[in-house]
């Protein structure tokens, strides 16, 4: 036991204290906070970052024009007539010329290059609100009693349970399942290799011989998959915690920001006095709280206990199995032939997830998938938002801790062997002759 | 302190190990001795436990060979080596550690035996830095470090220059005067001859000679000497006790390797020799392990 702990312990250690491990563990969330806030950034202020486009209309009817309203990326010129200004608008500095017949028929945006959806969807909003107020004001219909009839819906998904009706978002459960079933799906693959690279090497500089004639292969083994299976979890906790500082350290800068220009907006707004805007802000502000409204409804100690269960005896599986390759192996391009069969039930599982499972989480194909030990840490994660029956989760855990010791067994039984063999290509029949030498 | 009866170890259609008995006794030199794929290697690792017998049993000091008794051998494989990317210090910890020792004593131990090697400056390097004499020197250390009672050396002195052989030979002889034993695979004969009390001859699979060096050699006695004198060519008639084998020299100063005659003695030759010639030498050539392991070898093979 004492010798186990020796061994995790040196696993550990000298893969944490690598600078790869380090400069990843750093990276990683640095980067990816990085992007996403880059992207919202790039979002929010896309109307900074898009010029500003200079629109000559030429309206038939005159009943446009005046209403058109100039923002920051855009702004509306008159023209005098049409014939005119589509020979001459290029030269006189503007981008686009629209074209609004009286018929309202055949509404053209000019240019010498094709316009981006921006802004010819924002031009058609503004032509379709214009016309759709004028149309309602003549029959007779103001904006107040309009405002009053735009009630937007928010359908609220409730789960039936025993202990009483549970909000039940599905939008939120269904990010929540394919987010804890790929960090799974990726652990098992970076850790799971993480053992096997570690088991060739011990084979490779032939250390291994000195070392089980200090302790039993199995406990090597055990000691090694631990060992990484701690650094995946130091891993994993660094990078959220790095995540959650970053987000938050961003978020209260991105937060005083806009709410600095909602403040200069409001302030404009009452200027203009228009109270169509302050209807359209609030419906963002609701979504928003429906979010967190899931968010709440989903119990964190329970999908959070699930994940840890799944993700650590999903690791301790495969990485038992990639240990047993590692060991048949004399360098790492000779693992390829095994590599397919153990990823194969993870990749297909992981493909399924997200099209499969997730729209259908009690279909009978998505229970025996979440049955089965090598399928179900990913095919379970998914379907735990949307609720499990505590007997179906109970079947699973127990037959994923029946998987777990029984792939275990076999792999010492391969592994043992392998360790010692030397320049044998090791083909599947091999493997089971190994399996089969006795103690 | 070793007891080996009766071995046997199948692997699928090969048999390593067929019927092998042996005894190595309290500090001695034990030299397993045999051609490659004789099986040295299969014992070499049931005696480590890192493979089990398929039936037969080894007993050290009495009992039963367990687990316990790890942690009292010390073992230098063949195909050895050590992490990489491991300071080498932290290294011979972690190995030392694995034996049993706490890590304050795995420390002192480990400075005492890098100054006695020389090789302290090398405490934080990587192995992939070092030469590899140095990783040989490192992995003895770590192989001794915490003082086994059986020492288990396969092939100890390859990837040594002369020098250095020298040095890892007197640690080893010292250790054994300390009271270890030893047991010490090689193809090596001249070593085994210099070092070895006892030997054990394996050959397919099988034990085909074993007991002390010393006994084995006189047991290999032949009757053949060389003589060494000042005079002129033996004359051979029917008299002489011994038939020559070989005969060099010049300027009356003459070698001669002979074999003396069944039923006849050294005396019987001195004194047919006495009148004719004035001997400065006479010696023994009594077979060297090398030769008897071929011989043995080739008759067993044959």
């Amino acid at each position: 036991m004492n010798k186990i702990l020796l061994i995790i312990q040196r696993e550990y250690f000298s893969r944490v204290k690598k600078k790869s491990f380090i400069v990843m563990t750093i990276l990683v969330p640095v980067l990816f906070i990085g992007m996403i806030s880059l992207i919202a950034y790039i979002a929010v202020k896309q109307n900074d970052f898009g010029d500003k486009k200079k629109i000559e209309v030429a309206d038939e009817s005159g009943r446009f024009f005046a209403r058109l309203k100039n923002d920051n990326s855009v702004t509306y010129t008159a023209a005098k007539d049409l014939a005119t200004a589509k020979s001459s608008f290029i030269k006189d500095g503007y981008d686009y010329l629209l074209y609004i017949p009286a018929s309202m028929e055949g509404v053209q945006l000019l240019g010498e290059k094709k316009a981006g959806p921006m802004t010819s969807g924002k031009i058609e909003d503004e032509l379709t609100e214009i016309i759709r107020a004028q149309r309602l004001a003549e029959a007779g219909i103001d904006s107040v009693t309009l405002a009053k009839a735009q009630k937007s819906i928010s359908v609220a998904s409730m789960q039936v349970t025993e202990k009483g009706v549970k909000d039940a978002n599905a939008g939120v459960a269904m990010g929540l399942g394919i987010l804890c079933a790929f960090l799974i799906y990726l652990s098992l693959f970076i850790y799971g290799t993480q053992v096997m690279r570690g088991v060739i090497e011990e084979k490779v500089s032939r250390i291994v011989e000195v070392i089980i004639s200090s302790v039993k292969p199995f406990q090597l083994m055990l000691g090694k998959i631990i060992g990484v299976g701690m650094v995946g979890l130091t891993q994993f906790v660094l990078w959220i915690a790095i995540s959650i500082g970053l987000s938050m350290a961003g978020g209260t800068a991105l937060m005083k920001n806009s709410m600095h220009n909602k403040q200069e907006q409001m302030a404009q707004m009452q200027h203009v006095g228009g109270n169509v805007s302050v209807a359209t802000q609030q419906v963002p502000a609701n979504e928003t709280s429906g979010v967190m409204q899931a968010i709440a409804g989903i119990p964190i100690a329970y999908t959070l206990g699930c994940f840890l269960f799944y993700f650590l005896f999903g690791y301790l599986l495969y990485s038992a199995i990639f240990a047993a390759v590692g060991s048949a192996v004399d360098n790492e391009t000779e693992t390829q032939q095994f590599m397919l069969p153990i990823t194969l039930p993870l990749i297909f599982t992981f493909a399924l997830a997200q099209s499969f499972i997730i729209n259908n989480p009690d279909s009978s194909l998505s229970i025996w998938l979440s049955m089965i030990p090598f399928t179900s840490p990913i095919a379970m994660m998914i379907r735990i938002p949307f609720g499990v029956p505590v007997w179906q989760l109970a079947v699973s855990m127990v037959l994923m801790v029946l998987g777990f010791l029984f792939t275990t067994w076999v792999a010492a039984r391969i592994y043992r062997v392998g360790i010692l063999m030397y320049g044998k290509k090791a083909s599947y029949k091999e493997l089971a002759k190994w399996f089969m030498y006795k103690e | 302190m070793i007891s080996i009866r009766h071995i046997v170890k199948q692997y699928a259609a090969h048999r390593a190990l067929d019927d092998v008995s042996m005894e190595i006794e309290k500090g001695t030199v034990f030299g397993l001795l045999g051609p490659n794929g004789a099986g040295k290697t299969s014992l070499i690792r049931i005696i480590n436990q890192i493979t089990a017998p398929d039936s037969g049993e080894i007993l050290f000091n009495g009992e039963p060979l367990n687990q316990v008794h790890v942690d009292r051998i010390g073992y230098l494989p063949e195909e050895r080596g050590l992490y990489k990317k491991m300071e080498i210090g932290e290294q011979i910890l972690y190995l030392a550690r694995l034996k049993g020792l706490s890590r304050p004593e795995a420390l002192k131990r480990a400075k005492y035996w890098f100054e006695k090697l020389q090789i302290q400056s090398w405490w934080n390097k990587k192995i992939e830095e070092l030469s590899k004499g140095m990783q040989q020197k490192a992995q003895f250390v770590a192989t001794v470090i915490h003082e086994p009672e059986l020492l288990i050396l396969d092939e100890p002195f390859t990837g040594f220059d002369p020098v250095n052989a020298e040095v890892i030979k007197n640690e080893i002889l010292e250790l054994n005067k300390k009271g270890a034993t030893v047991i010490f695979s090689t193809h090596r004969m001249e070593s085994v001859e210099e070092l070895c009390d006892s030997i054990a001859l394996l050959n397919l699979s099988h034990k085909i000679l074993d007991g002390k060096v010393k006994t084995i050699r006189n047991s290999y006695r032949n009757g053949t000497y060389v003589l060494e004198y000042e005079g002129d060519k033996i004359p051979m008639n029917g008299s002489a006790p011994f038939a020559i084998l070989q005969e060099t020299g010049h300027d009356g100063y003459r070698q001669v390797k002979l074999k003396i005659n069944e039923g006849s003695k050294v005396n019987d030759l001195l004194h047919y020799m006495l009148p004719l010639a004035a001997i400065n030498k006479l010696e023994e050539v009594i077979p060297t392990m090398n030769e008897i392991f071929i011989q043995k070898v080739g008759s067993s093979n044959a």
